[in-house]
């Protein structure tokens, strides 16, 4: 009988990456340690009750009052379910794993809505990445980043990029051809064409893939608990894995709160960028 | 003078254009082309010229190349050979800077579907060609503004393109191209998104400004009576090669084939044939030095019953009727002012003679057709105008016609 054994494969690969880039990999672990870092000590600095408000604040300037009152209940709520620490981890793990995918994701959406061949090489990868359960991503992160938040972010990240790029891809490429000519006739180069008409005419898309990679990353930073990157998805594995129902539904009523929360707004955020009000 | 001379353009859309252009000049045919090399060809020696401050209109049906032609004047189309000379500099082969130069300060472009940019405001949008080239911010608000005034868009000018009407965002359309200030209009089927009524009045208007800015505007359009109101010369395409370039007069009068006969003949002639082209020579007399035997003498010659009467400028005084200059030469009587009647309609060489058909069902007499110093050149008689009309109507008839083209018709017609 034939026996192809994939994993076997990838196992040799991740294994010669392993041993032979190990500075880059610590490299990087710095990097995403001070940046995540630095987000969770901001979050954590003020009061609770001090930013429960401001994020209130924030919800009814971007997304309206319905928002604001939603997002002062809810996140008091949080907090009196004594969950509040686990509740800006996991704010900062999105906050810099959406922050690092959207860095890459977007300029690699330009390119590619720029370029057909990379467009060809990208899409199918694209493809890969969302298909590929969440889970397997923690393996390779694991191997190179061994367990912590690190990893956590890593894994986040790949797994929430997919839309920003697919999204940018879509937007640029969607800009009607008229716009286009309208730009060049007046003699816009190609650098006033993509500022100045392309990435504006294609931000509520462009806002529509961010909206998707913040709620990718949120469900992607529950699980990344399963290697010790703490936050909110901790209570939740605590619940599975010690039979403490109670501990399991307050953490997974403080995720859903989040998950809303965090949509209302990049939604809002999406729409204001359109030009029809 | 010329401001853009086109010669010998060719466009082939395809990937193997050098073969392809080689059998199009070997006149080969367009199918045979396409089956042989898969190109297509989109223009095919087109030649013209375009003079300093004329409306020059490229008409064609879709599939023509007419906008292909438009585009290949800005370059936002490569040719594959040919040349556009702009100045005495070839278009063709400009490289990436100099095009950018061009763009920037010699041609602007109106487009279709209007082509705004949705996230920006009117006087953001009317500003763009300004902003891109550098002009200091106030400076281009300026010339902006200036411009949203002359397009009669005063007071909308922070508004964003959804929020206004079709005909509205063509106006900010045009403001844009015209704040360039550049000497050349390039309009790529600029009113036939709109609905007819506002079409007309942008048409209206377009001529207003044109009065006054005196620009060299290449307007492309697939309506011939479009191009028939705006064009000094128009220029007729079919399958990507010129079939005609004349007036409007010359092409609806003398159309050079069948296929520019075929279009012409459905237009309203009445709007575009002028008293000047059906008018006559009439029989006259002039004072002080004829009399009526000359009078007589001249009509009885032609078969006619009324002779023009002028004076030493050759300034029309009136008619005379055959009935009263023989008694008046019966009466031995030497002066013919005694029976001139000054009762005659008059009008001008210019004048289309649709709005002359009111006077012709009126007066008894030919109307008489003065030039700007009021000396007769000629006259028109109601049966020529009949004969003109009667063949529009049978047209009509034949083609049935839609209540929007009605409107249009008789909107434009009030004007």
């Amino acid at each position: 009988m034939i026996h192809i054994d994939i994993g076997k494969f990838f196992e040799i690969i991740i294994n010669w990456l392993n041993t032979n880039i190990e500075p880059f990999f610590n490299l990087i672990t710095t990097v995403i340690n001070a940046v995540l870092n630095a987000f969770y000590q901001v979050l954590i600095w003020p009061h609770p009750f001090i930013m429960i408000v401001l994020l209130a604040a924030l919800a009814w300037y971007v997304a309206g009052r319905g928002v604001a009152i939603f997002a002062l209940i809810g996140q008091f709520l949080i907090y009196s379910m004594g969950l509040w620490d686990k509740n800006m981890e996991t704010l900062a793990l999105v906050i810099t794993s959406v922050a690092i995918a959207l860095l890459i994701g977007i300029p690699l959406g330009i390119w590619s809505s720029k370029n057909d061949h990379v467009e060809r090489i990208v899409r199918p990868t694209l493809d890969f990445m969302q298909t590929m359960p969440a889970f397997v991503y923690l393996i390779p992160a694991v191997l190179f980043f061994s367990l912590g938040k690190v990893p956590g972010v890593i894994s986040t990240l790949i797994f929430s990029m997919p839309p920003a790029v697919r999204f940018t891809n879509l937007g640029i490429r969607q800009v009607p051809k008229d716009m286009r000519e309208a730009a060049l006739a007046f003699g816009s180069n190609p650098k006033q064409m993509l500022y100045k008409v392309e990435l504006p005419v294609a931000l509520p898309t462009i806002m529509a893939g961010v909206n998707q990679t913040i709620m990718l990353a949120l469900s992607m930073v529950v699980i990344a608990a399963l290697i010790g990157a703490g936050g909110l998805g901790e209570p939740v594995l605590k619940g599975i894995t010690q039979l403490k129902i109670d501990l399991g539904f307050n953490g997974g009523i403080a995720i859903v709160i989040l998950a809303i929360y965090l949509d209302r707004i990049t939604q809002a955020l999406g729409t204001n960028t359109q030009p029809s009000r | 003078m010329e401001a853009i001379k086109v010669r010998n353009l060719y466009k082939i859309f395809g990937t193997k254009t050098k073969q392809a252009l080689k059998q199009v000049q070997q006149g080969m045919g367009k199918e045979e082309i396409l089956k042989k090399t898969g190109c297509t060809v989109g223009v095919n020696d087109v030649s013209f010229e375009v003079m300093r401050g004329e409306i020059f209109v490229l008409m064609g049906l879709s599939g023509s190349g007419k906008s292909t032609v438009l585009r290949c004047l800005n370059r936002l189309i490569m040719p594959t050979s040919g040349s556009i000379e702009l100045d005495g500099t070839d278009i063709v082969k400009m490289n990436q800077e100099e095009l950018l130069k061009m763009r920037r300060s010699k041609m602007s472009m109106v487009f279709q579907h209007f082509g705004l940019f949705p996230h920006r405001t009117t006087v953001q949008n009317v500003e763009y060609g300004l902003e891109i080239s550098g002009v200091e911010k106030g400076e281009r608000n300026e010339k902006a503004l200036k411009a949203i005034e002359q397009v009669g868009l005063k007071g909308y000018e922070n508004q964003r393109p959804n929020e206004l009407s079709g005909g509205m965002q063509q106006r900010v359309g045009l403001a844009r191209a015209l704040a360039n200030d550049s000497e050349i209009l390039l309009m790529d089927e600029a009113f036939s998104a709109l609905d007819p009524l506002i079409r007309s009045n942008l048409q209206d208007e377009l001529l207003e400004l044109q009065s006054e800015l005196k620009k060299t505007i290449v307007f492309i359009t697939h309506d011939l009576d479009e191009a028939l109101k705006l064009g000094d010369r128009i220029g007729i395409l079919k399958d990507g090669k010129v079939v005609q370039i004349g007036t409007p007069e010359e092409i609806l009068t003398h159309p050079a084939d069948d296929y520019v006969r075929a279009f012409v003949q459905n237009v309203d002639r009445t709007k575009i044939i002028t008293a000047g082209t059906l008018m006559r020579k009439p029989p006259t007399v002039q004072l002080p030095k004829d009399g009526p035997k000359v009078a007589n003498r001249k009509m009885e010659k032609i078969g006619v019953s009324t002779i023009y009467v002028l004076d030493e400028q050759r300034k029309l005084v009136g008619v005379a009727r055959i009935d009263d200059t023989v008694k008046l030469e019966e009466n031995k009587s030497k002066d013919l002012r005694s029976v001139v009647i000054n009762d005659v309609e008059t009008t001008t060489r210019e004048t289309p003679i649709k709005y002359l058909l009111g006077k012709a069902l009126e007066t008894r007499y030919p109307i008489a057709v003065l030039d700007e110093k009021e000396r007769l050149i000629g006259i028109v008689d109601r049966a020529s105008i009949m004969a003109e009309l009667s063949s529009d109507l049978e047209n009509e008839q034949e083609e049935g016609q839609s209540v929007g083209e009605k409107v249009e018709a008789e909107e434009a017609g009030s004007e």
